[in-house]
């Protein structure tokens, strides 16, 4: 497999790398502006017929992410790529495929609400990602990627993280990452998968074998205490195993942090980087996983001042608050409704804030 | 002695936990004897929607699924897609099909997804104490239509024997009942008949079963018998709504 | 003699085997069950022609029929 660069949308160098990452199901519900990855799916089942693609296009959204439960269930990885509006309408089957034990993968490619709202760059789903938008005390392991180079890599990996914890994957993208171009070197094809009847207990008919069971209907207190209990269990491992962050100047012991997650995190490093030529000592952390949030960053800063760059109206901004001693040390700019500050705009919020 | 009923060897022995006349019980049965009929333990797969019979993932030894409620057309089609040889069978009732799932019914239907759906038409929410369904006949009591279902606030029940016959991805679809020996005998061969269809890789296949429920109808068990028979196949006439059978015979004829 | 053996616990009364029965072998029981069910019971064996309607109207597979072949 060549290992030359490529120039390539972020959506469809994501949909490639999720084939050649075995998952070659893909149920979904064109919405903007994730529509890419299905057409991606539907070209590649008609024009590459030997990767033996099964792409349905769902009637809703709802639909989609129960049709990644029946084929997850059977024991095969399956994806599905939407927007806020969309990844509203699977939240039950997000509750339901985390205490199923169903290892769906979902990318959230993220756009500004609330309600329809519009098709460009935001932030404003971290919520919905990282509290377990459904109902239930349930998590989903999310990671969010800022480069196109980064999304193939973690697209690839959330199959086989989703398997080893028998839990849905959330692949965070949004509007600006789904849609720029650029260069990247795609991964290649892994054979990291395992047999459907040698995976956790699937559903492929009960040959030679006890019957298996995928229910989540409680039977009673007991029973359902310690249902949840074990589930609390899996979330604590993931915890305890999958916080992911990268840093940049912290090294040099800055006085200011900024704080930034996605693709936005890209223009955040340039504000970083601006402040820094104009003398401030800025450093700048950037969580990769949103859940588990990767509080273990922010281990010995005390008495520096963060400032959280979101675009949205607060939400990672109350995870850095709670990771840190002085909530009072943390700062936050906000930007609502698809736009997205520019560097200078940022250096510019970096440079108000009152160093102790 | 010879034998001339015993339970189904799929048949874990764990009661159901269904009140005593149940249709549900009968048409679980049903399934059971076929699956061990046509030695289809290894290959099936059942699917439970929510509702009263969902909470009997015990009593049958086979791989089984509960969905969401509606959802088990949706989740079927991945699992069929991912496994085609498998025999998916899409178990659902009134409320989860006709008013959760109309959507994912309609839209397998639409894509003539290859498994079959069984559904259990009882025409009333029997699982969360009588309340009226989309199935529910006009002036049928019924805990949320007080004193009878009014056109002017629930319409007209739904008749999706005949709505999902009018798709073409369905090659298959009967209206049968339990209430009666004779009855039982013709809704086995129609489940059987769809099983086949579905091992032959037709598809979709459906089977709808009007089922007594003793205490949603306020009735004693035989009675609610009789009342399927004096009241409900006046609206949910029985019978083959769409036999395609022939159709793919020929189909297969000509292609070899 | 044909045989129906009626399993007494997992009896709901729901009275299909008594009414169904062609030749008026089963009889609604006079003792209760755990689940507070008068089970049913065999009353005339003699007149049992092993037809297995009764099993196969049982929605909780509480019979089982034997056919003597003798």
């Amino acid at each position: 497999m060549s290992k030359e660069a490529v120039f390539m949308q972020g959506n469809q160098a994501m949909a490639e790398a999720a084939i050649r990452g075995g998952c070659k199901m893909f149920f979904g519900y064109p919405i903007t502006p994730s529509s890419e990855v299905p057409e991606y799916y539907a070209q590649v089942m008609v024009e590459r017929p030997e990767e033996n693609i099964v792409y349905i296009q769902a009637e809703t959204e709802c639909s989609a992410f129960n049709m990644i439960a029946g084929a997850a269930a059977a024991g095969h990885r399956a994806m599905t790529a939407t927007a806020g509006p969309g990844f509203s309408l699977g939240q039950e089957a997000m509750s339901y495929m985390s205490a199923a034990g169903l290892p769906g993968v979902v990318v959230q490619i993220m756009r500004p609400g609330p309600a329809d709202g519009e098709i460009l760059p935001a932030q404003g789903d971290y919520f919905q990602i990282t509290r377990g938008g459904g109902h239930g005390d349930y998590y989903t392991l999310a990671l969010a990627p800022w480069s196109i180079q980064e999304l193939v890599e973690i697209m690839q990996e959330s199959f086989v993280l989703a398997e080893k914890y028998n839990n849905p994957v959330v692949v965070v993208s949004d509007a600006m990452l789904a849609k720029l171009r650029e260069s990247v070197v795609l991964p290649d094809y892994t054979d990291n998968e395992a047999a459907p009847e040698e995976k956790h207990n699937t559903l492929t008919g009960a040959k030679g074998r006890k019957r298996h069971l995928i229910t989540t209907c409680g039977f009673g207190a007991v029973q359902w205490n310690q249902f949840n209990n074990d589930l609390q269990k899996k979330y604590a491992e993931i915890a305890a195993n999958e916080k992911r962050y990268e840093s940049y100047f912290m090294d040099e012991d800055p006085d200011i942090v900024v704080v930034a997650f996605g693709a936005y995190s890209r223009v955040c490093l340039s504000g970083v980087k601006m402040a820094r030529e104009a003398g401030l000592k800025v450093g700048m952390i950037r969580p990769i996983s949103l859940w588990p949030f990767p509080d273990n960053a922010f281990e010995g800063l005390d008495g520096k001042q963060f400032l959280v760059c979101e675009l949205n109206a607060g939400q990672m901004v109350q995870d850095v608050k709670l990771s840190v001693k002085n909530k009072d040390d943390v700062h936050f700019f906000g930007m609502l409704g698809g736009i997205v500050p520019t560097p200078k705009e940022i250096c510019a919020e970096i440079q108000k804030v009152e160093v102790k | 002695m010879k034998v001339v009923y015993e339970a189904p060897k799929i048949n874990t022995g764990v009661p159901t936990t269904y009140c005593g006349g149940c249709g549900h019980g009968i048409i679980n049965r049903l399934i059971a004897e076929i699956i061990d009929e046509m030695e289809l333990k290894e290959k099936a797969v059942l699917l439970w929607p929510i509702g009263c019979s969902c909470v009997n993932v015990n009593t049958m030894d086979i791989d089984q699924l509960c969905c969401l409620h509606g959802r088990g057309p949706a989740s079927g089609t991945g699992m069929k897609r991912a496994n085609p040889d498998n025999l998916v069978i899409v178990y659902q009732g009134d409320g989860d099909m006709v008013s959760e799932g109309m959507a994912e019914i309609m839209h397998a239907a639409i894509r003539g997804e290859k498994f079959t759906v069984i559904f259990v038409n009882n025409a009333i929410y029997g699982m969360t104490g009588a309340q009226m369904a989309p199935t529910t006949l006009l002036g049928q009591n019924a805990s949320t239509a007080p004193g009878g279902r009014l056109v002017v606030n629930s319409g007209y029940p739904v008749k999706m024997a005949e709505i999902l016959a009018e798709l073409p991805g369905t090659v298959y679809s009967e209206r049968v009942t339990v209430n009666t020996p004779a009855n039982i005998i013709k809704a086995k061969k129609a489940i059987k008949k769809a099983f086949e269809l579905q091992m032959k890789g037709e598809g979709m296949t459906f089977v709808e079963v009007l089922s007594m429920c003793p205490t949603g109808w306020s009735m004693s068990p035989v009675k609610a018998c009789e009342w399927v028979d004096s009241t409900m196949t006046e609206i949910f006439p029985l019978g083959v709504v769409k036999d395609e059978t022939e159709g793919l015979k020929q189909q297969e004829e000509a292609a070899k | 003699m044909n045989q129906v053996k009626i399993d007494f616990e997992r009896c709901k009364e729901c009275g299909y085997c008594i009414h169904y029965c062609p030749k008026k072998v089963l009889v609604k029981g006079d003792k209760i069950n755990k689940k507070g069910y008068f089970a049913a019971e065999v009353a005339a064996p003699e007149a049992c022609i092993a037809c297995g309607t009764c099993a196969r109207v049982c929605p909780d597979v509480c019979i089982s029929v034997y056919k003597d072949v003798e």
